[in-house]
């Protein structure tokens, strides 16, 4: 009979209305601004830097050292590098950026520079709702508005704070004891030295 | 008093040519785009018409050319992959694959065993996807507003969800990387993708009970915009549309890339070339990517990820060239890179199935209604991203 699967897709149609009323699953439309899907814990948009301890200043994880400004594809990173250097999380004297700057109206979110950063400084935030009316101060963010603490990064992604965690301790505690055991030998060797005392005093390693 | 004419003035006015048909009425021009509804994005197709008859299509193309390939001549190959997803933006993960076997082949990394199922079941499930709202916009061009492309957009939201809780990201996914994949499954990831895909089936055969039967699509498919298997083979095209012809081509089968030679499964061949058959190929194509996800799901074994001698940065490949190729959704997918030795490619061409698939727009639309070049355009099932790039 000509029209018999127009009335069955009728039904299938019919069936899916009728269903919403039915099925709290079905009903897949989320009111936005009151109600919010659950966020999903892998999800990125932009890049935060994070840092360790109270000062957000201080406790920048970031050396400086422009690996991810060369690598972002759209390049909306600027840093500039600084002439001092200061003491880093295991200790060492870095540089620190005095500026570091994300223009996340060019940024396309695509983590190459979390990838890249070998100190675990940069990260992908999930906080979205960034409009703004100023259309270009306004969203050059700079290493103020960046700057994450480390909590925050655990409170959004959990399992891969943990494991970032669990390698930069690992990291500390080889370079510590790689330190300390710097430090013995160069004791031994100071004390059986001890008769030639115009020899240089031993360098500490490089970690 | 006189009023002076500029002579250039007068010869640079030309007035319209006005073309007569054979029969010896007069050609109407239209200019389907590029803000046309149904032009998913921003194409221009010249039409001259005979009163509803085409007499002649041409398209124009170019309105989105973002400059793909020589920014990547300009950037290291890492940078290059983000830029790969926003080619066909329906199907990143597939282009991504296509980028990494390009620049695998260079290099000469090799993929561990589990990257390759993670790459399978990621390829597929995209498949899945692009097909499914293929169907929904060809329907929404036949004046179905809405209800078919809801549905198929309420399965993709599924998906979509899965690739979020994957790569970070729903269509962007920028998830593969040369010699693997950037990170590691999550917890529950595949028995969640198991969950999907034992409901798909269901999907499909409503689909099909909606639609399949339904006079009024076939009226408005069968025998409209027939491709012949001999001008199909020799304009290059690929893909569904090329096997809705007849012709037996699944890269899948044709090249073994990836591990696909060891998933059963079948090619859905078409036997008149015309939109219903493109329509058909592509809900067969749907159930037979569930077949090899059930498959991948089974046989996934645990293992590494990533090759350890690939390197994302910094790495030179040997001076030579390479040509990866995949079957992505919409057809052959291919990236040939030139290497000089250096850290950028020294040429890079994407083969974009979408923009070859269009050339024959005009055979498939001459005598047809005005009406219906919008449906053959829409069967073609396009991306702009990726006929402009």
């Amino acid at each position: 009979m000509l029209g018999e699967a127009i009335l069955k897709g009728l039904a299938v149609t019919a069936k899916n209305f009728a269903g919403s009323f039915v099925s709290e699953e079905r009903m897949t439309t989320v009111q936005y601004p009151e109600e919010r899907i659950a966020p999903i814990e892998n999800t990125r948009d932009f890049p935060v830097l994070i840092y360790d301890g109270a000062d957000p200043m201080a406790g920048l994880r970031c050396v400086a050292c422009q690996i991810c400004e060369k690598e972002c594809p759209p390049k909306c990173i600027y840093i500039t590098k600084s002439a001092d250097k200061k003491p880093d999380y295991v200790g060492k004297p870095q540089f620190y950026p005095t500026r570091f700057d994300i223009d996340i109206s060019v940024c396309m979110s695509c983590q190459i520079c979390v990838e890249v950063c070998p100190f675990e400084a940069i990260k992908m935030d999930t906080e979205f709702e960034l409009s703004t009316t100023d259309r270009f101060g306004g969203l050059l963010f700079d290493r103020e508005q960046l700057a994450k603490s480390n909590e925050y990064y655990h409170s959004i992604h959990p399992t891969e704070a943990a494991e970032v965690d669990a390698r930069l301790a690992e990291e500390k505690a080889k370079t510590e004891a790689k330190a300390k055991a710097a430090a013995e030998a160069a004791a031994a060797k100071a004390a059986t030295a001890a008769a030639t005392p115009k020899e240089a005093p031993a360098k500490e390693p490089l970690p | 008093m006189s009023t002076t004419v500029d002579n250039a003035t007068i010869k640079s006015y030309r007035p319209p040519v006005i073309e007569i048909s054979e029969e010896g009425d007069e050609l109407l021009e239209v200019a389907m785009g590029p803000h046309h509804p149904s032009t998913h994005g921003v194409f221009r197709m010249d039409v001259a018409l005979d009163g509803e008859r085409v007499i002649r299509l041409k398209p124009v193309f170019g309105y989105l050319h973002r400059n793909h390939e020589k920014i990547a001549e300009k950037a290291s190959y890492l940078a290059s992959m983000p830029y790969t997803d926003r080619l066909d933006y329906f199907c990143s993960l597939t282009n991504n694959w296509a980028y990494a076997i390009a620049v695998e082949k260079l290099a000469g990394f090799t993929v561990p065993e589990r990257a390759e199922y993670i790459r399978v079941i990621t390829a597929e499930l995209t498949r899945v996807q692009n097909h499914a709202s293929a169907i929904g916009f060809l329907l929404q061009e036949m004046g179905a507003s809405g209800t078919p492309l809801m549905y198929a957009f309420r399965e993709r939201e599924k998906i979509l969800d899965l690739f979020e809780e994957l790569t970070g990201s729903r269509m962007m996914c920028n998830y593969m990387r040369f010699g693997g994949c950037r990170v590691e499954l999550p917890k529950g990831w595949i028995e969640k993708v198991g969950v999907l895909v034992a409901g798909l089936p269901q999907f499909i055969d409503e689909t099909e009970a909606f639609l399949t039967g339904n006079e009024i699509l076939m009226a408005r498919c069968q025998g409209v915009g027939i491709l012949k298997p001999d001008l199909a083979i020799n304009a290059g095209i690929t893909g569904p549309m090329l096997r809705a012809t007849g012709v037996n081509y699944d890269i899948r089968k044709v090249d073994h890339y990836g591990i696909y030679d060891r998933f059963k499964f079948r090619v859905p061949l078409g036997d008149h070339g015309d939109i219903y058959d493109r329509y058909m190929i592509r809900i067969l194509e749907m159930r037979e990517s569930i077949s090899i996800l059930q498959q991948a799901i089974k046989d996934i074994p645990a293992g590494p990820i990533m090759d350890p001698k690939s390197k994302i940065r910094g790495f030179r490949p040997k001076i030579g060239e390479a040509y990866g190729r995949i079957e992505a959704p919409k057809g052959e997918l291919g990236f040939y890179l030139i290497s000089d030795g250096t850290g950028n490619p020294y040429r890079y061409r994407v083969r974009p199935p979408s923009l070859i698939n269009l050339t024959v727009l005009e055979d498939m639309c001459l005598g047809q209604n005005v009406a219906d070049v919008v449906l053959i355009f829409g069967s073609v099932d396009i991306v702009l991203g990726e006929v402009d790039r």
